[in-house]
């Protein structure tokens, strides 16, 4: 498992092949990558992302070690951009390897759907003439409900 | 015990930490000296139905016990992803 919070960019090619290339009882990697989309007017200067440093890296490894246990998986990446990401950056990915597809796909949607509303990130967007957080939606909310059992 | 606010719950207080000395027995307690301090943290906690809180960076509730509990982090819901 690897779970990193980083202000920096990272190379998806390159995190990709290295987590495919580390799996050896995996037919399946899936991927997701979450990027900054420009608002309506497409006039977004940036995404500010703030974090709770101290929270972050236990949130998201416990919600990695939750999909570890519920789906059979080798392995799973995760890596969460903070700080001011431009319209196109990469904010974060997720990777899971298992040895069937649809394991590989549901932990990934698993992960996704708790990182957006367990893990502490808070996502402001600041255009030239305004500056505002980032609701979040009922629906992100209920997603999770599917998981719960 | 540490306070901390992140996102809007951080500008409207307008402090991102703070060490508050208090005998609050819940959360609720906390928010509700907090509250009777200055109109900032009124504005900032006028609806707790929206905000999320965390005591020593695990999620939690507003009717939890603070005994114990060193860090307590109140901010809106998370936007993640």
């Amino acid at each position: 498992m690897d779970v990193r919070v980083q202000e920096s960019a990272f190379d998806l090619g390159v995190e990709t092949s290295e987590f495919a290339a580390k799996t050896s009882a995996s037919g399946a990697v899936v991927t997701f990558t979450g990027i900054v989309r420009n608002n309506a007017a497409g006039t977004l200067e940036h995404m500010q992302i703030e974090h709770y440093p101290a929270m972050t890296q236990k949130a998201l490894e416990a919600i990695s070690n939750e999909a570890l246990t519920r789906w059979q998986l080798e392995d799973a990446k995760v890596i969460h951009r903070f700080g001011a990401l431009k319209p196109g950056e990469m904010i974060m990915m997720v990777a899971t390897a298992a040895p069937h597809r649809k394991d590989a796909f549901e932990a990934a949607e698993f992960l996704m759907d708790y990182l957006k509303s367990r893990a502490p990130f808070w996502k402001k967007e600041v255009s030239s003439d305004d500056a505002s957080w980032v609701a979040a939606k009922e629906e992100d909310e209920a997603a999770l409900g599917r998981w719960q059992e | 015990m540490d306070v901390l606010y992140f996102a809007w719950v951080r500008e409207r207080i307008g402090l991102p930490r703070e060490v508050v000395n208090t005998n609050a027995r819940t959360v609720k307690e906390l928010v509700s000296e907090l509250v009777a301090r200055e109109e900032r943290y009124e504005a900032a906690f006028a609806d707790i139905s929206a905000l999320r809180v965390a005591l020593d960076q695990e999620l939690s509730s507003f009717d939890a016990p603070l005994k114990g509990v060193r860090e307590v982090a109140f901010f809106p819901p998370m936007t993640g992803g």
